[in-house]
Parts: structure tokens; C-alpha cells; sequence
């Protein structure tokens, strides 16, 4: 696992603490050009996965790195599976039946069809999400892919429902049809660990927010601590700046002491906020 | 142990079921929906127990309190049927499509000290209830005007699938978006005396308005500029802001933040200086035990189950508050047929009790 992740939040227009700041940044990078400029920087400052949604717009990213082989030798993806906003879209106009049909692929797989179709029917859960892990994996046909992760919206919800099999199913299909490791995002670090712990899927792959002012660490910034610090899985940081709410030498100081931790991911816009982060994590990488 | 059953298993249905699934409180006996698909998953995979019959439900389960997410056309009866088997219940907004029969409705639960909530969720963001606290505490000196804005992505084309577009099932822009403006601005300084120049627009939507604008006017000489529109693509999700202008300043907020500008000398006991002072959700937001969408959707169902527990309290968000927000409603539907009718400014509408009702019964027969 690399030890410093780029994320992907304000290329889209997510910003936990400002709505302006938000639609600036989606302004920003409305042209694919600009993100690829900032993803070019980021690699060229040695970081070398960009963690990213299954948004839309990313399939244009993997055209330009499948177009561009030479340049970008080491670069590697970490799909982050589904972009939810685009089933939820889905059903609003389209139903539950009728947006599930939708994602399923169309092109040349009538089997793939008729598999779907059956799926729906028999309430074969795992068929069905082996499809649409597929239909969102297809952008990434030929690129690195060594980690996939479910989205927290998912992984939450399901946690919540307690519909534990599909974590299983997911992370079954991850390794076997991609040969990558299945990974998890939650806002929920401790529950979500004991539910992988009982499915017996060992030394998970789990980013959840880990910082200093405990934002969006469900369970407690101190269950957080003492899981990380006890427990067997391979945790990555997300949220560690809070947003912006944290300085960023007091931030990356509070993740790096925590040694357990093996990867940070986080998102700039511009190459000096890149070089300095990335600086700052190795820095106190090597001094903790 | 507050035993708990979900009626209802669409969007949101669904995200309460795994907040109450995971409450401590609290224990999910039963759901209840129509589609025999979505329980069958359910079931096989969690083995919830599911019922198609919610007063079967009702009456095999006897749960403490209940949680009715169903169209909202739905919303009257089994709110009913539930207070008279001396449940509490949470009921998904709006409250219902006639404020008599709400009223009714508020009157039972009053009666038999049943704790009552309804799924207004934006009470319960974080920057919000700042908001309140500062406007309570007088930062802003008299407030003269608010405007309150929601916008968001649903309908961007013709046809779309669910209830939420139809008429019949209480689908529509004023009711599905507009309702959340119209019950922050009750939340924030109270509901209007009278509302004017309402527009109900149909954009994409043959059945229903897909955006609406309204006026509200206070006997105090206070106004307030309700905005919503539910076909804005530019929106990634669902968005409220509300500003509030008095005489000292104005703050503007939404779910992230708010931005608060204070003349004179700021406030000192509020912390606030003079000129801006900026609030960010990563301070505000309080911890919730589970994390699903945003805390305030946990928040509330927590709030409703500590209700329950202490058998009674105050709601933030109970039945009546949430009729006075159907009030407001019907008033702008009937302002907005004047306007249309007349083809020319219209008069402020009153409400004069009786001829809104009247009104409303021809548009919703009783069912």
C-alpha cells in the first residue's frame, strides 16, 4: 500500500465546510483538463494513486492515462465503488426495478442481460452485485486497480441494516474477478471492524476520518484511537485537515504519531499545497 | 428497550431503518411496505420481520412507537390507526395534506401524552439550531426580513417514475422541497399571519409544480421570501440556506456554515465580532452514535427516541409545529389559484379558518 493517497472530493464539489468554496472548486474543474493538470502535478510531487469515485466523469481520466502509457508508468487507481448520487438519480426517475436495469451492461453480454434479468428475479443478491461492481469497474479496463473500495454511504448503510453478506460478496468478487483487495469506507470505524471481524475477512482495508477535533468519528475519537492502536486491520486516513478546520502541520502530526496508520489520502487544487502536504507526511513518516 | 416498526421502505424508509437498526435504545421489530421485492431481500439477508398489512402489523408486533414513511397521502390513517393503539410516532414530512385532519391528529396524541415528531430534519442540522439560539438571544436587534431557499436535482426531465410526482399521493415541489423553507422559517421566527404572490410553476412535470416562490407577511411589519425549485441541476443534492436580515446585522446559514456580520460593536457574550464572524459545521456538529447521511438524520430519530423515553418532553419537532407548516402550505396553494385566476396581483390571502379547509377538502377528498 502507498503511504500518500490523492483524493478526489474537490475536483466534484464536495467541501464539508463551505458551499461556496465547494461550487468555486466545481467551477474550477469543470474541464477535465484542469483535474488531469493537478493530477499531473501530484504525480510529478512522487504520489502515485489517485483514490477516486466511480464518477462519470473519471472514465475521462482513464482515457487519458490508457492514451498516455509512458507518463504515467507507476500511476495506479483505487476505485471507490458506487457514485451513490448516481443510483439515487436513477431511481428517482426510473423506480428501484427500473434503475438497477439500467446499470446493468448492455453491450455485446446478452448473457449479462439475461443473468441480470434473473438476478432481479431470484433475489440472487450476488449476481446482481457482481454486475453492477462490473458496470462501475468498466472505466478501469486496463489500469492498475491493486485496491477497491466501497463508498461510506454503502458500506453504512448496509452496516446499519445489518446486511452483512453483502460485505462478504463484495469483497469475494474484488479478489477474485479484479485480483484486487476489497477495502471499505465507513464513518463508523469500530462497528463496521467487529461486523469484518465476525465475517472473518482478515487484515481489512478500512479508511474512515481520523483527526485531531474528532469530526465525523462516529463512536468516539477514543474508540478510534484504541482501535487503531489494538486492533488487526490496515487503516487509512481520511479528513484529516477536518475540511480546513486543523492547521496542517498539527493535522498531518496527530495521524502520523499514530504509527499503525498506513496511508493518508487527501485532496489539494494546487501543486505548492500538494508539495507541501506530501513533504510534511513524509517528514514526520520518517521521524515517527 | 423502546420496541420500534417502520412503515414504509423507500429513501427513506430505508435510511431510518439503519439508524434505528443501530440506536441503543432502541429495537427494530418489524417493516412494512407494498413491495414484496424489497422485503424479500430484507428478509432473506437480515431477517427482519416484514409485514405487507401495516395494521396487522400494528396489532401482531404492538410496538411502543412507530416510524410511517409512506407517500404522504398515507400519512393520516396510519398515523391514526397508531394513535389509537397508544403508540408514538414519528411521521416523515410534510405531516399531512390537510391541516384539519392534522389538527385532529395533534389533539389525539395531546391527549393520551404521546410523544409526536415529524421528519423536519434541518431542525436538527447543527447551523441551524445556532441560528436559532442567536436569533433567540436578540445578536440581530428586530429582525425585518428572511428569505429561505431550497433547491435541489429531482425532476430534470419529462417523465419520472415515482410518487413524488403525482398529485394524488401528495407529490410536488411545494410539498416535497418547498415545505422544508416553509417550516425553517416557522423553526427560526415563527409562521406567517398572511402569504402573497405565491407561484406554483410547472417546469418538467405534467401533474405537479416543479418550483414555487411566495411572499410571507407578520403582523409586526416582518416579511419573509420563501423560494424552492426541485429541478435546479446544478445542485448535486438536496440544499437549504436561509438568511435573516434585523436591525444589527444579518446571518446567513446552511448545513456547512454560517456567516454571521454584526454592525456596532459585535456581540461579546456570543462571541461575536464586529463586522463577520464565521461558524463551520466541523465546531458546530455534535457526535451522533451512528453516521448515515448527515448527523441531523440521526439526530432526530434520537431526539424522538429520547422522547419516548422520558415519557413526554418537549419536541423539537412535534405534530402541531409541523400543522402549523400544512397551514402555511394550504395557504400558498390557495394564494397561488388566486393569483393564477385573477391574472393580476393578487390580494394577500388571510387565513380565514374554515375557507382554506374548504378548499382543501375539494382538492383532497377525504379518503
Amino acid at each position: 500500500m502507498e503511504r500518500v493517497l490523492f483524493g478526489d472530493n474537490q475536483f466534484f464539489g464536495v467541501n464539508h465546510m463551505s458551499e461556496e468554496k465547494a461550487r468555486a472548486q466545481s467551477m474550477k474543474f469543470q474541464d477535465v483538463e484542469a483535474i488531469i493538470h493537478v493530477l499531473d502535478a501530484a504525480y510529478d510531487e512522487g504520489i502515485r494513486v489517485f483514490m477516486c469515485t466511480t464518477h462519470e466523469r473519471i472514465s475521462d481520466i482513464c482515457d487519458h492515462v490508457r492514451n498516455n502509457r509512458g507518463r504515467y508508468e507507476n500511476f495506479q487507481f483505487y476505485p471507490c465503488m458506487p457514485y451513490a448520487y448516481k443510483y439515487a438519480n436513477a431511481v428517482t426517475d426510473y423506480g428501484m426495478i427500473g434503475a438497477l436495469k439500467r446499470f446493468l451492461p448492455e453491450d455485446g453480454a446478452i448473457g449479462a442481460i439475461l443473468k441480470g434479468g434473473m438476478s432481479v428475479a431470484k433475489k440472487d443478491l450476488q449476481g446482481l452485485a457482481e454486475l453492477l461492481i462490473d458496470a462501475e469497474m468498466k472505466m478501469f479496463d486496463g489500469l492498475r486497480t491493486p485496491i477497491i473500495f466501497l463508498q461510506n454511504v454503502v458500506t453504512d448503510l448496509l452496516l446499519g441494516l445489518g446486511f452483512h453478506e453483502a460485505f462478504r460478496i463484495f469483497a469475494e468478487h474484488v479478489k477474485n474477478r479484479y485480483k484486487a483487495e476489497p477495502a471499505f469506507i465507513t464513518m463508523n470505524l469500530p462497528r463496521l471492524l467487529d461486523v469484518l471481524d465476525a465475517l472473518a475477512i482478515e487484515n481489512p482495508i478500512v479508511c474512515a476520518n481520523i483527526n485531531k477535533i474528532g469530526f465525523r468519528m462516529c463512536g468516539g475519537i477514543a474508540a478510534y484511537e484504541k482501535a487503531i492502536a489494538t486492533r488487526r486491520f490496515r487503516p487509512i486516513a481520511m479528513s484529516v485537515f477536518a475540511s480546513g478546520a486543523i492547521p496542517a502541520k498539527e493535522a498531518l502530526e496527530y495521524v502520523c504519531k499514530q504509527t499503525n496508520i498506513r496511508s493518508i489520502v487527501f485532496g489539494a487544487s494546487s501543486r505548492g499545497n500538494i508539495r507541501q502536504t506530501k513533504q510534511l507526511i513524509d517528514q514526520l513518516t520518517r521521524s515517527s | 428497550m423502546i420496541r420500534v416498526a417502520l412503515i414504509g421502505l423507500g429513501k427513506m424508509g430505508i435510511s431510518h431503518h439503519a439508524i434505528i437498526n443501530t440506536h441503543p435504545d432502541a429495537e427494530l421489530v418489524a417493516v412494512c411496505d407494498t413491495t414484496a421485492y424489497v422485503l424479500d431481500v430484507l428478509n432473506k439477508y437480515t431477517g427482519v420481520r416484514c409485514y405487507t398489512d401495516y395494521l396487522a402489523l400494528l396489532d401482531e408486533e404492538k410496538p411502543d412507537a412507530v416510524l410511517i414513511a409512506t407517500p404522504s397521502r398515507l400519512h393520516g390513517k396510519m398515523v391514526k390507526a397508531a394513535l389509537d393503539r397508544n403508540m408514538h410516532v414519528f411521521c416523515e414530512k410534510p405531516f399531512g395534506l390537510d391541516p384539519v385532519e392534522g389538527r385532529a391528529l395533534a389533539g389525539i396524541a395531546e391527549q393520551k401524552r404521546l410523544v409526536t415528531q415529524v421528519g423536519y430534519h434541518y431542525r436538527f442540522v447543527a447551523s441551524f439550531q445556532e441560528m436559532k439560539r442567536l436569533l433567540a438571544a436578540g445578536v440581530l436587534g428586530q429582525i425585518h426580513h428572511i428569505r429561505s431557499e431550497v433547491y435541489g436535482s429531482v425532476v430534470l426531465r419529462p417523465q419520472s417514475a415515482t410518487w413524488r410526482t403525482r398529485k394524488e399521493e401528495g407529490g410536488g415541489c411545494l410539498y416535497d422541497y418547498a415545505s422544508h423553507a416553509v417550516d425553517l422559517v416557522n423553526y427560526l421566527v415563527g409562521a406567517p399571519d398572511a402569504v402573497g404572490g405565491t407561484a406554483l410553476n410547472k417546469l418538467f412535470s405534467r401533474d405537479v409544480e416543479d418550483e414555487v416562490y411566495s411572499t410571507f407577511y407578520y403582523n409586526n411589519g416582518m416579511t419573509a421570501q420563501v423560494a424552492a425549485n426541485w429541478s435546479d441541476d446544478s445542485y448535486r443534492k438536496i440544499t437549504a440556506k436561509v438568511t435573516v436580515w434585523g436591525t444589527r446585522g444579518r446571518i446567513t446559514g446552511d448545513r456547512q456554515e454560517l456567516q454571521i456580520y454584526l454592525s456596532d460593536n459585535g456581540d461579546l457574550l456570543h462571541g461575536l465580532n464586529k463586522g463577520w464572524t464565521i461558524r463551520y459545521s466541523t465546531e458546530l456538529a455534535k457526535e451522533v452514535w451512528f453516521y448515515l447521511r448527515g448527523e441531523e438524520y440521526s439526530a432526530q430519530i434520537d431526539h424522538f427516541l429520547k422522547c419516548v423515553k422520558a415519557g413526554c418532553g418537549e419536541n423539537i419537532s412535534p405534530f402541531a409545529s409541523a400543522v402549523r407548516t400544512d397551514d402555511v402550505l394550504a395557504m400558498m396553494l390557495e394564494d397561488s389559484m388566486s393569483t393564477r385566476a385573477a391574472g393580476r396581483a393578487p390580494a394577500i390571502a388571510k387565513p380565514v379558518p374554515g375557507a382554506t379547509e374548504g378548499l382543501l377538502r375539494r382538492i383532497f377528498p377525504r379518503r
